[in-house]
Parts: C-alpha cells; structure tokens; sequence
C-alpha cells in the first residue's frame, strides 16, 4: 500500500504528519519526494548508508556526422537547442532529456550522455527504510527526480510518501499510482484555498483522500466545511500550540514531543487501510 | 529617460514561514510600486489584497500529444518512446504528465498522434487599494509555472514602466526549482524569510546557492525568532557567511493569525509587535534598495 502525505499550501504539517505516522507504523518504506527542500530526515535521522546519483540523458552532437540541417532544433520543444553555422549549442539546463532531437536528426548525429541532476540518498531509520530525493541547486527536473525516487520503492509492501507542496506536477508525480493521499491543511484562508486546490488536482486524478487538519483552533471551521462537502473524511485534529511549535522548531517527531499521538497515528492508520480494502471489493 | 525599474523577490525555500504575510505588510507600506504573485501553483497574496480584476488573460503552455484512436493500430512505439510515462497501456495521453516533447509523434508509424493547443491556466492584470496588482492561477495539475512566472514578470516591469514606479514586489513561489529559478533571473534584490527551525536551516544553504548563481543581493529576515533564539542567530550567522544580510526578527504574534483569518494585511490591523518589526524591516528595506 501507498500513502501520499500532501498538501496545497507549504508548512502545514505534511512532515510532521507523514514521519509520525511512519514512527507509529515503525516498518515500511519512507520517501521524501520534497525533493526541492528534503526534510524529513530531520525528524525520522536516519542513518544514511548509501548515495545514488540520478541523471537524465542529454544530446550530443557527433559532428563527423552532424550537416547543421537545424532539424533538431526545429523538433526541440523546450529550446535547448541552437544551430549556427558550424556549430550546434546544447543549452543543458533547459533540456528535459526527452530525446526527440535524437529522433528527428536525419543523420543520426545525435547520440546521449547523463547528466546528473541529484540524488537519492538511502538509509534505515530503525526498521524504517529510508530514501530522499534531492534535486541539484539550480536544476528544473523535479518530477523527474520524484520519478526515480519511487522506483526504490518498487515492490514495498509499505510505502509513505512525504509529497512536495503545490498542485502542479511534481505534487502529482508524488500521489500518481498511490492508493491513499493524506491531505494536511491549516484553517487559514491561505490554508483552505490551498486545500480546495488540491483535492480538485487529486479528484481529477481518482485518488482516495482523507485530512488532517494541522495547526486546528487558530481560524475557522470553514476547512471541516470543505471536508463535509468534498466527502473527505476528517481523521485527525492537531491543535495549535506552542509547545508544539517549539518541538517542530528543535526537529522532534510529533509522537515523541507527544507520545500520547502514537494511538491516534494507529487508529488513522487502520482506517486508511480500510478504505483502501474497500476500494479494492 | 526611465530609470531601471528595481525588483525585490520574497522568497523563503521552504513554504509556510510568513512569506506572503510579508509581502502583503510591504504592498501597504510601499509607495509607487507594482504588486506581483509569482506563486502562481498556489497563490495567496490575492486573498489579503483583494484585488479587482481589469484583465484576464488565458495562458497557454507546452502543446499536448492526443492520440487518435481510430487511426492506432496499437504498436507500442510511442509507449516505449515517452520518457515521461504519459501514455497509458490503453493509448489515452494523460495530459497531467505529458510534458508536450513531441518524442511521440516522431515515432507513430500512422500520424496517429497530433499536438493539441492547451490552456494551461489564466493570467490578471488588476488593481488594488495599494496599487496596481499582476497575478496568475495556474490551472490544476499543471507544469510551466515557471513560464507563467515570466509572463506575470514581463507584464509587471510593463505597468511599472507605464507608471513610473520605481518598485516591483514579487512575492515568489516556494522550493529552488524551475517557478523559483524564473522568479530570480535578472532581478537585483531579495528577502528571504525564515522559520528559526531545524528544518528552514536546512534549506536555506541551498537557497543561497541558487543567490550566488544568479548573484542576486539577497536579505534575511527571521520569522517567529522567539519559538527558537539559538536557532535564529545561527540561521542569522550563517547568512551573514553567505553574503546574505540579516535584516531583521519578526517575533511569533497570533495577531498575524488574526489578521489573516480577517483576510486583511497584518499592519493594517492592528498595532502589535509583529507589524511594528516589519515597518522596521521595510524602512531598512528602503535604505538598501536605494528607493
């Protein structure tokens, strides 16, 4: 089984609820798909064993073949690439590594190279196996990475997701194929807008949802309103408080700043595969 | 003769430390500027600004592959050519993940797939009590933020010109990737706004890559400092190593929850300490941008 943890909005709690749950649990397989800011590792502190770099394949040219037709730039949908006279410039940020030049060259002049851009970093936090998707500073290919980083996952019986923030693709990416999405939203206007964007983005995907509504007491109770009609299930309430606040701030798991949480990550636990079974009758 | 239009970007690597609760404080103290949204996956400045829309513009972005399913003949080509695993075992593109590379169409031995126009999300040229206001919505399940950021910058520089605004506010996405990379090239100055936690420490160093990258000035400024004082002051030190100058502490007030729940910008409602720190942030703010 996969769980999603998402959320809309950045800082809501999606960490802190998907390493909680991942301790209560104690087994399984973790993947940090914030792969532009990792940061579970902070609270789940693996030990890391072992280092992947992750790469994309990029054209090069073979110019004892190449006769500056300038197809490949025609077939380049992201211009990555420039033919000039004599020469062809490859803009390596910008290529997604999709190999349509290589395709288009009518000379087959065009053959590919990796290009790193990030890692996966592999570790064991107890019985939790761990893994962290890290994007290279200054690269764009975030669902890319999110991509590879599943694959380690392949096969797991097990599996939670700490998901970027946002609705766009690399969210997607993180909850494509899972069997459950855990949304983690604050009740703040910010907070609700986000969330309404999100479970539009899941829906249109088919996805299995539920909530944990985080920082809960500090706005309104328009988000339980969101939940009622969205049929989303609410399964969990977070208060707002400092004390939390402070153990977030220090990098300590949510069950062990309050080890009295343990039962209620079980219990949603339980209920998410559940419904997962549900589905499956 | 114009005078270059100078831009600040608020940023903050990881989401949901106060950055458009800044920028929405800075939008009421600054004068003779343009409003930008660059979170345009998950914008929010709209919901304290309240702007009124004048213009709405649709955006479009990659093309995307559709398979005409009378003319397949079910090969398999395109399913082993797509490196983005857009194309469902049933040939149905699904166009969340098609990235519109086109790789598809090179390999169909019928024509079968054509590239289809796709309006990926809408744009808005606005106004506001505080000035004049651009910002987007990328549809849901959409890539090319980072293209839509563009197309909200060059329009913003374009009312900031027609004005004669000396000031663009960009209030930016969240991460270091594609959206945020397009919200920092070319642009002078930023503010970076931290969380004095463990987990904005972490994040911050690769923020500041991405500054060198782009040599872009950069400024901090520490969010609910009093939740971790040790923690602030290393984040503020570390910064100050990295050529990113500490600007200022905002302290943890619930009257920045208030404000926000009442959908009104913090320094508008009321006097606290929170909105008192941030009228010192923007006055030094001024002195270092020059404006």
């Amino acid at each position: 089984m996969r769980i999603t943890v998402a959320s809309g909005k950045g800082g809501t709690g999606k960490t802190t609820v998907a390493t909680s749950l991942a301790l209560a649990i104690g087994q399984g397989v973790f993947l940090d798909a914030d792969v532009e800011e990792p940061d579970a590792h902070i609270f789940l502190k693996p030990k890391f064993e072992k280092e992947h770099p992750i790469s994309i394949l990029v054209p090069r040219v073979d110019y004892t073949k190449c006769d500056f037709c300038g197809e490949c730039q025609k077939a380049c949908a992201y211009n990555a690439i420039a033919v000039v006279p004599g020469k062809v410039m490859i803009f390596d940020e910008v290529c997604k590594g999709c190999g349509t030049c290589k395709l288009a060259c009518p000379q087959q002049a065009i053959y590919e190279v990796p290009r790193q851009i990030g890692i996966v970093n592999e570790g064991k936090s107890n019985e939790i196996k761990f893994f962290e998707g890290k994007l290279a500073v200054g690269e764009a290919t975030t669902t890319y990475l999110i991509r590879e980083l599943k694959k380690f996952a392949e096969g797991a019986e097990l599996v939670i997701i700490d998901a970027p923030p946002g609705t766009s693709c690399p969210m997607l990416e993180a909850a494509k194929n899972a069997d459950f999405v855990l949304l983690v939203a604050e009740p703040t206007p910010f907070g609700i807008y986000d969330l309404k964007l999100s479970i539009q983005a899941l829906k249109a995907m088919g996805a299995k949802m539920g909530l944990v509504i985080n920082k809960f007491g500090l706005g309104d109770t328009t988000v339980e309103q969101i939940a009622a009609d969205e049929r989303v299930p609410i399964f969990m309430k977070i208060p707002f408080k400092r004390k939390l606040a402070m153990a977030y701030s220090k990098g300590v798991p949510l069950v062990e700043a309050e080890p009295e949480y343990e039962p209620q990550f079980i219990e949603m636990f339980q209920k998410i595969k559940e419904l997962v079974e549900e589905g499956e009758r | 003769m114009t005078a270059a239009v100078k831009e600040l970007t608020i940023l903050s690597g990881k989401g949901g430390t106060g950055k458009t609760t800044l920028a929405g404080a800075f939008a009421v103290l600054a004068e003779r500027k343009v409003i930008a949204d660059l979170d345009v996956d998950a914008p929010d400045l709209h919901i304290i600004l309240q702007p009124k829309i004048l213009q709405e513009k649709e955006f479009y972005g990659m093309e995307k592959a559709r398979i005409e399913l009378d003319e397949c003949i079910s090969c398999g080509l395109c399913l082993e050519t797509c490196r983005f695993d857009a194309i469902s075992p049933n040939y149905v593109v699904d166009e969340n993940f098609c990235e519109g590379c086109r790789a598809c169409t090179f390999v169909c031995p019928t024509n079968a797939i054509k590239m289809v126009k796709h309006v990926a999300g809408r744009w808005f040229i606005s106004e506001t009590r505080y000035g004049p206001m651009v910002h987007g919505q990328l549809g849901v399940a959409e890539e090319n933020s980072g293209k839509l950021v563009t197309v909200i910058r060059t329009q913003a520089k374009f009312t900031a010109q027609k004005e004669g605004y000396p000031l663009i506010l960009l209030d930016g996405p969240p991460g270091i990737g594609c959206p945020v990379i397009s919200s920092l090239t070319g642009v002078k100055y930023a503010l970076v706004v931290a969380e004095p936690t463990q987990s904005g420490m972490h994040d911050l160093g690769r923020l500041f890559d991405l500054f060198e990258h782009f040599d872009v000035q950069a400024y901090l400024v520490v969010n609910k400092y009093d939740l971790n004082p040790e923690v602030t002051a290393e984040i503020e030190r570390f910064a100050y190593d990295r050529g990113v100058r500490p600007v200022g502490r905002i302290p943890f007030d619930e009257a920045v929850v208030e404000a926000l729940v009442n959908a009104k910008p913090v320094i508008e409602y009321c006097d606290c300490p929170a909105g008192e720190a941030i009228k010192k942030i923007w006055e030094r703010m001024v002195e270092e941008m020059e404006l």
